[in-house]
């Protein structure tokens, strides 16, 4: 048996371990193939307020070392979450993380103010989802959006506020900073990447909403290299998201400075992949005498010095 | 990729019965069947051998040269033993999936993630079967074979094919005792007008109580119109391109009429069999 402490800290709230999922690549169904308590964490499928169908099929296609999706956040609404998802996620031991998203602030900072419930250790505000207006917008994308948007959210809740950014901004740091300047107990990098593939048989998309989010093994570096860039510039802890499959991706996050990590398509490939991955991290960290994370957490060696 | 066991100290969904496990099987063979199908024979642990017809799984698929299958591949389920430990799957060679799968040789592994999904179901009132598939679709409805024997059902298998020697399954179908009726496209009784007079005459004859098909929306449509007029039942095993095939990720929805509703239900979830007379073709 394994006597390593894999816990971590994320702001007030402490992880069993590390590993825990990204939002959208998980659901109960995922209890048919392994205990999910064995998680550091349950990171739900963002919630919208009402009902909602999602984008037209096909919604995911392939990619060289990835995927793309649009699946447009079929959301159930905040009575399905409130009376059926949450009572089912509270069984668990595991805490739970709610991601939200709204078009408008209005309806954002409501659902903020409705999902604080018992049971809910935190939530996620999604304002980074590419699939939901057109060409990939999203509140992230610039620093002035994401600091009203915060500001709205902070106002309506007490629980833990996760920010999730996008890769898709050309000033993450600044995006970064100004969730942290209006409340954001944490930062979440990131969502995935607007793509597009064409099918050149046919030369239509091979997505039915033409554009979609990347994500998978070839995105890692990119959101490893957000994960580093915000680490270095906010106080607030970083949640590293992107590409992550292998034991040495996580401990490549940590080193970068993630507090702990979400583990999104390698469940799709590998549905029992964050199982063993917390096995491999204990294993890994019995085998190099490594006791605590925090040792290993921010630990990336820039040589001469640290990069800009 | 390697094996943890699956723990399954949760209790499932309500109303959602599936259970499965990601395992490593091992290529007992891999043999072309005729011009156009491979049948790929695997050894399987026992935990992924409690199939139902009409489950299918999600596989973990080699990676031909020059090509990058990302995703499982969903495929039905051809043949499943528990006690031989074995598990078969019937394709055709249409993309990068199935070009890696037509690569394996005896001896190699294969991550399988199964069963899945929701089976065909086969109540009492369902005495006298007919089943109506083309092509590949006939290997989805081969396992319901042996159920309708073992059940002690008729059955009436109407084989669809460009031709008469790639028709598929045919002598599966009749060691499990079915009536076996080819129809092709060489002599025209492929065609809806064609099948739909034969079986039109089976209903007069009063030994049609439920339909099963696979697939095709040519043939959805005229079981759906034949259903109607004589108040037959019956149910389809549909595709939708699929992420995750646990029902996670909602990419595999499709269409479905509930009452006057339009409805999205995932097809690796709540399907891939659902009632004929509820799906949109």
């Amino acid at each position: 048996m394994s006597t390593s402490d894999l816990s971590v800290k994320v702001g007030e709230l402490t992880f069993a371990n590390p590993i825990m999922p990204a939002s959208g690549t998980f659901s109960e169904d995922l209890s048919d193939v392994f205990d999910l308590d064995v998680l550091g964490a349950h990171v739900l499928k963002t919630i919208m307020h009402g009902k909602r169908a999602g984008n037209p099929t096909p919604r995911v296609c392939d990619l060289q070392g990835g995927m793309l999706n649009a699946i447009g956040i079929p959301s159930k609404g905040i009575d399905d979450f409130r009376d059926r998802m949450l009572p089912y996620w509270s069984d668990y031991k595991a805490p739970l993380v709610v991601s939200i998203s709204a078009h408008s602030m209005d309806e954002f900072a409501r659902l903020a103010a409705e999902v604080s419930l018992p049971g809910v250790a935190a939530i996620e505000a999604n304002i980074s989802c590419p699939n939901i207006e057109a060409d990939g917008n999203a509140f992230a994308m610039r620093p002035d959006t994401t600091a009203e948007v915060m500001r709205r959210l902070r106002a309506e809740t007490d629980l833990p506020l996760w920010a999730k950014l996008t890769p898709n901004t050309g000033e993450p740091v600044a995006v970064a900073l100004a969730a942290e300047a209006e409340g954001a107990d944490a930062i979440v990098t990131a969502n995935t990447a607007l793509g597009m593939s064409i099918d050149v048989r046919t030369r239509q998309p091979r997505l039915g909403n033409v554009m979609g989010g990347m994500s998978g093994p070839a995105v890692k570096p990119i959101a490893l290299r957000m994960t580093y860039q915000c680490a270095h510039a906010c106080r607030v802890p970083v949640i590293g998201c992107g590409g992550i499959a292998t034991l040495d991706d996580v401990l490549e996050f940590l080193i970068a400075g993630a507090a702990a990590v979400q583990v999104g398509t390698a469940t799709f490939q590998s549905p029992t992949v964050m199982a063993r991955l917390i096995a491999e991290l204990s294993d890994w960290m019995q085998a190099q005498g490594v006791t605590s994370l925090g040792e290993i957490i921010g630990s990336v060696q820039i040589p001469g010095g640290e990069a800009a | 990729m390697t094996l943890i066991p699956s723990i399954l100290s949760v209790p499932p969904s309500p109303g959602v019965t599936a259970r499965c496990a990601e395992a490593r099987a091992i290529v007992l063979s891999n043999m072309p069947v005729n011009g156009e199908y491979r049948l790929l024979t695997l050894d399987a642990p026992a935990e992924v051998l409690d199939c139902a017809p009409g489950q299918f799984f999600q596989l973990l698929c080699p990676v031909p040269e020059g090509e990058h299958p990302f995703l499982r591949r969903p495929m039905s389920i051809y043949g499943y033993d528990a006690h031989a430990e074995q598990l078969q799957f019937l394709y055709k060679i249409a993309g990068a999936g199935t070009r890696g799968l037509a690569t394996l040789r005896a001896g190699d592994t294969l991550n399988v993630l199964g069963p899945l999904g929701q089976g065909f179901t086969m109540p009492d009132a369902w005495q006298n079967l007919m089943l109506v598939a083309r092509g590949v679709g006939l290997a989805t409805l081969a396992p319901l074979a042996r159920m309708a024997q073992q059940q002690g059902r008729s059955l009436t298998a109407i084989c669809s094919a460009r031709s008469p020697e790639l028709a598929m399954s045919v002598d599966l179908f009749r060691s499990y005792g079915a009536e076996v009726i080819v129809v092709h496209d060489e002599d025209g009784s492929s065609e809806v007008p064609a099948l739909e007079a034969l079986i039109e005459a089976r209903i007069a004859a009063g030994s049609v109580d439920a339909f099963y098909t696979c697939g095709s929306r040519r043939l959805l449509t005229m079981l759906q119109r034949l259903g109607q007029k004589h108040g037959i039942p019956g149910e389809i095993a549909m595709e939708q391109q699929m992420a995750c095939g646990l029902g996670m990720c909602q990419a595999c929805v499709r269409p479905f009429r509930e009452g006057n509703e339009v409805v999205h239900r995932r097809v690796c979830r709540e399907g891939p069999v659902f009632p004929i007379s509820e799906a949109i073709a």
